[in-house]
């Protein structure tokens, strides 16, 4: 475990979250069959999948890890997921800029920087049943971590719980983007799998970053909670 | 799953591979990054036609290609959008100099990774202009939504488009007369059954034999409701009065009517459509004065149709009527 963000670090994230898409790949693109077109797992995976082939070649310090990234899922995953995961961690490794760690404060002005790329893109709102409504908590709880004197593992766990927490509040929401906004209310009693797989993201980098070793783990029993869920809800006629 | 398909991951690929051998001398297909451009692209003067989206939906938009309709298409993931990388090749590949309009569809995806595409290419110097369709009337157009999706529309765009820009008109006009064709089309689709997605398996959603989904998009995703199904006559009046009260269609106007078949419902039944919509719009004063029945849009296997209607004037019906040859739509050439 380490006090700051290294490269080593965001590497060890970037394998986890492949690691996590690609074991929830199925429950992701479940969550979008009820909602929105049943790609979204295949999709996530086959990016996560080109990022890890990627990382065995050196890019240098966190920013040119994620630029890295970036232009990897931009040019793999299509759909709205590409450019949306694309342009956070554009933002991202731009934020960092050239440091090769960042403290808490730093990392958590980084990611804020990540999430405002995605707002902009997607020009979506808190609340629209989209990935924001587990990033921009997610944000929240890294600022006033960074504002404090919070550990990185405290600050990237406390992350993770404010997008699980908003993963699981996109349950009951009407969706008011992409495709699931075509079902207008029907959409409600659905969790959101771009929420679901954004809260993948803080979880893998609680885990891998943070050390909370079994953060993969952890995601798989939310995953599958989280799923069940979205099932018996949707059983319902909505 | 029974499908035709040797492994999921390889299917746009092996398909497109299958476009190359099928149409030499016709089009060129590249495979890194995917995009099909016409074999003499670029042509030197001419506005240059993109479109894309996902895959599944062919003969649109890589059966399209050819003179007097697109220069390139770019081919996504199945239902998935294609990547900016993939736009930005395709979009230097045809520029012949005067310029080059993107017809995009109105989905999420789509319309990030096009705009994300003219980015790319106007930093590297060339001229874009983009025209988002949104023809669908299922879809309620509000601060609430993504938006209309586009549909039938696209087709008669690129049709229309393609011939404006063969007779060398500017990338204004071409522009502007893609925005015309949307606004003055409407377009709304049903199911029978689901379609399935070859890399998830199974079925997208599920519906009785007895049921019929009204307001399908062209991924499965879902429409307007559920219903019983119904009497072709009765399935028809639905679709076409929520189409023809939404531009409204009046008394006198002169349409083009397309059916278009999701990709499991037979020429015939279309044809079955395609007399019932004729029927209804003769009863309301609206005259066909051109039509297309047939699967253009489809929706992998999924078995149902969708109608949209265009009304048509001199400039629109001559341009219709202007040669095309592609694999998908061919006449006068």
């Amino acid at each position: 475990m380490s006090e700051t963000v290294t490269a080593a670090g965001v590497r060890a994230w970037l394998l986890a979250f492949a690691d996590a898409v690609a074991a929830h790949r199925d429950e992701l693109t479940e969550l979008d069959a009820a909602i929105g077109d049943a790609d979204h797992g295949t999709n996530m995976d086959r990016g996560m999948r080109a990022v890890a082939d990627r990382l065995t070649d050196d890019p240098g310090g966190p920013a040119a890890l994620c630029k890295l990234v970036g232009m990897t899922l931009i040019s793999t995953v299509g759909g709205a997921a590409g450019p949306l995961y694309g342009t956070f961690f554009l933002e991202l490794g731009k934020a960092a800029g050239e440091r090769t760690e960042l403290g808490v404060a730093d990392w958590a002005a980084a990611f804020q920087a990540g999430v405002d790329g995605v707002q902009r893109r997607g020009k979506a709102e808190a609340g629209d049943k989209t990935m924001l409504d587990a990033l921009l908590p997610a944000a929240a709880a890294l600022r006033a971590a960074g504002g404090g004197d919070a550990l990185l593992d405290e600050a990237l766990l406390a992350a993770a719980e404010a997008a699980a927490r908003g993963m699981k509040a996109t349950v009951p929401l009407v969706a008011r983007k992409g495709r699931a906004s075509y079902l207008g209310e029907r959409s409600a009693g659905h969790q959101d799998p771009g929420a679901t797989s954004s809260w993948l993201l803080l979880e893998t980098a609680a885990g891998a970053m943070g050390g909370s070793a079994s953060g993969a783990e952890r995601a798989a029993g939310a995953m599958g909670g989280g799923t069940a869920a979205a099932h018996d809800a949707g059983a319902a006629p909505a | 799953m029974k499908k035709l398909i040797n492994r999921p991951e390889d299917a746009v690929r092996e398909a497109l591979e299958g476009v190359a051998l099928a149409h030499p001398g016709r089009l060129t297909v590249h495979l890194d990054p995917h995009y099909i451009v016409r074999a003499d692209a670029p042509v030197l003067g001419k506005v240059a036609l993109v479109s894309g989206g996902g895959s599944g939906h062919e003969p649109m938009h890589g059966g399209f290609v050819g003179p007097g309709m697109l220069d390139a298409a770019c081919p996504g993931e199945v239902f998935t959008s294609p990547t900016p990388d993939q736009m930005l090749a395709a979009t230097q590949a045809v520029d012949g100099g005067a310029g080059v309009l993107h017809i995009v569809k109105n989905y999420t995806g789509d319309v990030m990774n096009f705009e994300m595409a003219a980015e790319l290419a106007r930093d590297a110097g060339a001229t874009v202009e983009q025209v988002v369709i949104d023809d669908d009337v299922a879809v309620r157009d509000s601060l609430y939504t993504a938006g209309r999706r586009g549909v039938g529309a696209t087709v008669l765009a690129e049709k229309i488009c393609g011939a404006a820009a063969e007779q060398g008109r500017s990338l204004a006009d071409v522009a502007a007369l893609c925005h015309r064709v949307n606004t003055e089309a409407r377009s709304m689709g049903m199911a029978l059954t689901s379609c399935t997605v070859p890399m998830a398996g199974k079925p997208t959603f599920t519906l009785t034999d007895a049921q019929m989904e009204i307001g399908i998009g062209i991924h499965g995703e879902p429409g307007r409701e559920q219903r019983a199904v119904a009497p072709v006559h009765e399935i028809v009046a639905l679709l076409a009065q929520a189409v023809v009260e939404d531009l409204p269609f009046a008394p006198g106007d002169e349409v083009l009517a397309f059916v278009n078949g999701m990709g499991a419902t037979p020429l015939m039944e279309l044809h079955i459509v395609f007399r019932e919509l004729h029927r209804f719009l003769d009863e309301r004063g609206i005259a066909v004065k051109r039509c297309l029945v047939g699967p253009y849009m489809t929706a992998l296997d999924m078995a149902g149709c969708s109608l949209t209607l265009l009304r048509l004037d001199d400039e629109l019906t001559a341009l219709w009527d202007a040669p095309v040859d592609t694999s998908g739509l061919r006449w006068g050439a």
